[in-house]
């Protein structure tokens, strides 16, 4: 049809800007829209244009979007860090962007120390102090292992990794066991209570899980497809980061039958079920990797403004873009704001931290806010409030995953695929349901919140997407 | 999502099936059963599960000869579909895949978040509903929001001015392919369909289809149009700079495409201040190439009269020319040597005032001058023959178009009156929608103040229609009152000054 059906009857009209435009079509009695346009949140009006006149934005987001709603996920392995990523020893995994012992937060320390200690390569916690602030430790980002991990996201060669590949592309994706609530090593605790935790993680939860899961696939089941658990959670009232509850209670009723067949003593096997049936946040772990296994896919496509990393590590924020390859665009980490445990309070909170904001990056968790009303009251604001939030993705992201349905936005799937040009322009940044660990190393939890991301990582992807657009 | 069964094998039940499983796609049973029942309700469709693989679906599949083969799981979504022949089965699978990519585009919540964007705007809107995007926010920031319109297949006009002519081109470049129209930028005025976008007048809908690079060259070839009776189907604005060297009229080509397919427009008039000559070749190679007839009413020297394009159109139809309206104003003595004075708020009138007058009064000095050496520079109140675009961009920074603002051209009367300096004042008073609600209103008290003080003719080129809101005869009447001589024709108008001043044309 010749100019989309415009000249075929009076068109509708989508106005941005001065009123006056408006009100004399109105008064003709047209079908008028006007959108509440404002100056840019941030940006350089040159790279704004560059970016909009890009004229490979379009379809290489398209491309990065449809592989994202693309990807699947299916549970394959339940393996060690060292076999499966090759973690070698004296080398520690963390969240969000690098880092070293010196710019570390508290819970970041604790939960370094807390691995060294788990792993035998220091004595005491001052022992592991001394030789993490001698440089004798290797520390790289999980995201740099196809690799993500809640909170402090501290891994060790010794931990269970959850195995997860994508059917579709073909990647991996890998993240450790969750270790429930309270004092526990994401959080930066490093007691005994968590180095028994650990050890018992070690010896006994990693090696029936990767027994149930080995021996079920090896029985001629398919594998648990994980992305269908993350579906169902959301019309379930979860939303997959803050609220696990429905996909816990899924994977554990999807893996029981394959753990109870394992070879382990009944007393381990009674143990692992209530370990798994008393943690609501045991499928986060398994929900990270699934987000990672998109994400990944839609890494690498020249023109993209879509993000696909965003990571904290408790003292700076990180994000990655699909246009800009492994370049993080990193400034200084937010506090979130929350609820407390206990006698915690707001000066107690570390700020922002965790590569579980892989869980928004691909629409889900505080994106898809409106799916988890339970939620909403717990994380500071009311129901009207989590939609509202949903709705306000939805301005910033470039499509909406069908397989990612909220029921109470009408079955709308979440915002999916966070545009860096579309932050810019509503000045809306993306919203992060979040834990919060203690600032001081050891304390563990001490509340949940939301969070947002510093603008800064937005201002310099833009300029990097900017500038990679004018190159001819 | 990927298929993970062939289809089946043909069942023994008469047609042609489709069984497919696909993984990673949930959906509640309701609105499965929603899906199943609308595309059963299709002609040609005569069986339709569209469920999750449990086993009680996987019963009800069977027994509908749509049992799928291989391995199946709980967690994959089944789609059997059964229909008369190899078309009704594709309509019938695509129509399911739209039923389960289809979304609520109403949440009933009390939350209304705004749309911040163009974009997130026309997302809102269904896709088949016609429909154009209108950009004024600030030029800088004007691209973003137009691109928005193109990536979403809509057409946009764009009234911002400042937009740089490289961010012109690479817009109207992304329109072609996408198959929209960019109008603008700096584009005032439209009519699409019978409504009127911006600075546009109230005129009869019929079958000539305007593409116009001037907005108030647009108002008065359509006002004059609707004067002989004759209406328009379509002001397609482009944006004064599409015919110049670097856009190349690459929207106008788009317009004259478009309105050639239309079938309410069956004749075209281009409208332009003078376009740089290689373009308007082009451009003209273009128009021979179409089947509707294309007329231009491009200022130039050679052809500096938008009433003559207007009569030469009128010609083509078979239709009379009309005596265009006036009113005569008081019996004025001719002021021989006198200096002429046209102070305009249309750019397009003011160029074809100069390029009528200049043959008979040589040299006119003006902030839009026919030569760069004629610039006027801020000194509005030069003295000798001067014609001023208060409409210019350099005047209207930080305040209204003076078709709606009339605050600095009055102020110019005032000052020619105090000056003394003999001369005849023209002017123009564009009408319709966007303008001043009464005109004459402001220029009457002006105008009787400036005659008290000085003996100074005024003719004043009225553009508008009986309908506009302000009614031409009206107005014409009132400035009449005052002692205006008033036309409707700026040309004639024109002319009129030129024989006041005694000039011969």
């Amino acid at each position: 049809m010749t100019l989309g059906g415009l000249l075929s009857g009076p068109p509708s009209i989508v106005a941005a800007g001065v009123g006056v435009f408006s009100d004399a079509l109105r008064a003709q009695g047209t079908d008028v829209h006007d959108v509440d346009w404002r100056p840019p949140g941030f940006g350089d009006p040159a790279d704004l244009a560059a970016l909009a006149l890009d004229p490979r934005r379009n379809s290489a987001n398209r491309v990065a979007v449809e592989r994202i709603l693309a990807a699947g996920s299916q549970l394959v392995d339940v393996r060690p860090a060292r076999e499966v990523i090759g973690l070698q020893d004296r080398t520690l995994l963390h969240s969000g962007p690098p880092l070293t012992w010196e710019t570390a937060s508290g819970p970041m320390r604790g939960a370094l120390i807390g691995a060294c200690l788990f792993e035998g390569w220091a004595d005491d916690v001052e022992d592991a102090e001394r030789i993490l602030a001698a440089g004798e430790i290797t520390l790289d980002p999980c995201h740099h292992h196809r690799t993500v991990g809640p909170m402090a996201g501290v891994t060790s060669p010794s931990m269970w990794m959850w195995c997860l590949s994508d059917p579709v592309h073909g990647g991996q994706a890998f993240c450790n066991l969750n270790e429930g609530l309270g004092k526990v090593l994401r959080m930066g605790a490093f007691n005994a209570e968590v180095q028994t935790r650990l050890a018992w993680m070690r010896d006994v939860l990693g090696p029936i899980l990767s027994e149930a899961v080995r021996g079920s696939i090896d029985a001629g089941n398919d594998p648990l497809d994980v992305k269908a658990v993350l579906a169902q959670m959301l019309q379930m009232g979860d939303e997959g980061h803050n609220r696990n509850r429905a996909g816990s209670l899924m994977t554990l009723r999807e893996l029981s039958p394959a753990i109870v067949a394992t070879k382990a003593a009944s007393s381990d096997i009674a143990a692992v079920l209530k370990f798994i049936g008393g943690n609501e946040h045991f499928f986060l772990n398994l929900g990270m990797p699934t987000a990672k296994l998109a994400m990944d896919a839609a890494r690498g496509v020249p023109g993209s403004s879509m993000v696909t990393v965003m990571s904290r590590n408790g003292t700076e924020f990180g994000i990655q873009t699909a246009g800009t390859g492994d370049r993080w665009f990193t400034g200084p980490a937010n506090t979130p704001v929350g609820l407390f445990l206990g006698d915690y309070g707001p000066e107690d909170a570390n700020p922002d931290i965790g590569d579980s904001a892989i869980m928004e990056t691909y629409g889900v968790g505080g994106f898809s806010m409106a799916a988890a009303p339970a939620i909403v009251r717990f994380v500071g604001g009311t129901v009207p409030d989590a939609l509202a939030t949903t709705e306000r993705m939805y301005q910033v992201t470039l499509a909406e995953n069908p397989a990612m349905a909220i029921p109470i936005m009408g079955f709308r799937g979440s915002p999916t695929g966070i545009d860096v040009l579309k932050v810019a322009r509503t000045g809306w940044l993306p919203q992060i349901n979040t834990g919060m660990a203690g600032r001081i190393a050891g304390t563990g939890q001490v509340g949940a919140g939301l969070v947002q991301p510093p603008q800064e990582c937005f201002e310099q992807a833009l300029a990097a997407l900017a500038e990679e657009a004018r190159i001819p | 999502m990927t298929a993970s069964a062939p289809p089946a094998a043909p069942s023994a039940t008469a047609g042609v099936s489709s069984v497919v499983l696909r993984s990673g796609v949930y959906a509640d049973s309701v609105r499965l059963m929603q899906v199943s029942r609308d595309v059963a309700a299709r002609d040609g469709v005569t069986a339709v599960l569209v469920a999750m693989a449990t086993p009680l679906n996987l019963e009800l599949a069977a027994n509908m000869g749509l049992a799928p083969d291989g391995e199946i799981s709980p967690e994959q979504l089944l789609i059997g579909v059964r229909a008369e022949d190899d078309a009704a089965l594709a309509a019938a699978l695509a129509a399911v895949d739209a039923a389960l990519a289809e979304r609520e585009r109403s949440t009933g919540t009390a939350t209304a978040v705004p749309q911040r964007t163009i974009g997130a705007g026309l997302d809102e809107l269904g896709p088949d509903t016609p429909a154009l995007a209108i950009v004024s926010v600030p030029g800088q920031f004007a691209v973003a929001e137009a691109a928005d319109a193109i990536a979403a297949g809509r057409s946009v006009l764009v009234f911002s001015d400042g937009v740089p002519v490289e961010h012109e081109v690479a817009l109207k470049r992304a329109a072609h392919d996408a198959g929209v129209l960019v109008m603008g930028p700096d584009c005032g005025t439209a009519i699409v369909s019978g409504v009127a976008l911006g600075f546009a007048n109230v005129v009869r809908p019929g079958p000539v289809g305007l593409v116009a690079a001037s907005g108030t060259g647009a108002q008065q070839v359509s006002c004059l149009l609707d004067m002989a009776g004759v209406g328009v189907s379509h002001v397609l604005g482009v944006g004064g700079r599409d015919l110049k060297e670097e856009v190349g009229g690459l929207a106008t080509l788009d317009a004259l495409a478009a309105l050639d397919a239309d079938p309410a427009t069956e004749r075209v008039l281009v409208v332009s201040k003078p376009p740089a000559p290689s373009v308007a070749e082009a451009v003209q190679a273009a128009a021979h190439e179409l089947s509707v007839p294309v007329r231009f009413g491009v200022l130039s020297p050679e052809t500096p009269d938008l009433t003559a394009a207007v009569e030469a159109l009128l010609g083509d139809m078979g239709i009379d020319v009309p005596t265009w309206p006036s009113r005569p104003g008081p019996a004025d003595p001719a002021v021989p040597g006198a200096a002429l004075k046209g102070l305009f708020a249309g750019g397009t009138l003011a160029d074809e005032a100069m390029l009528l007058a200049s043959p008979v009064l040589g040299d006119i000095r003006s902030n839009i001058p026919l030569r760069p050496e004629l610039d006027l520079g801020t000194d509005l109140s030069a003295p000798g023959h001067v014609v001023v675009d208060f409409g210019d961009d350099a005047l209207t920074v930080g305040r209204a178009h003076p078709m709606i603002d009339p605050t600095l051209r009055l102020e110019a009367i005032d000052a020619l009156a105090r000056s003394g300096e003999p001369a005849v004042l023209l002017l123009d008073v564009v009408l319709g929608h966007g303008a001043d609600p009464d005109p004459a209103g402001a220029l009457v008290p002006a105008l009787t103040a400036a005659r008290a003080t000085t003996s100074l003719p005024v003719v004043i080129a009225l553009v508008g229609t009986e309908a506009d809101p302000q009614g031409w005869s009206r107005q014409a009447d009132a400035l009449a009152a005052a002692g205006a001589h008033v036309f409707a024709s700026n040309a004639a108008a024109t002319r009129y000054a030129l024989d006041l001043l005694g000039a011969v044309a």
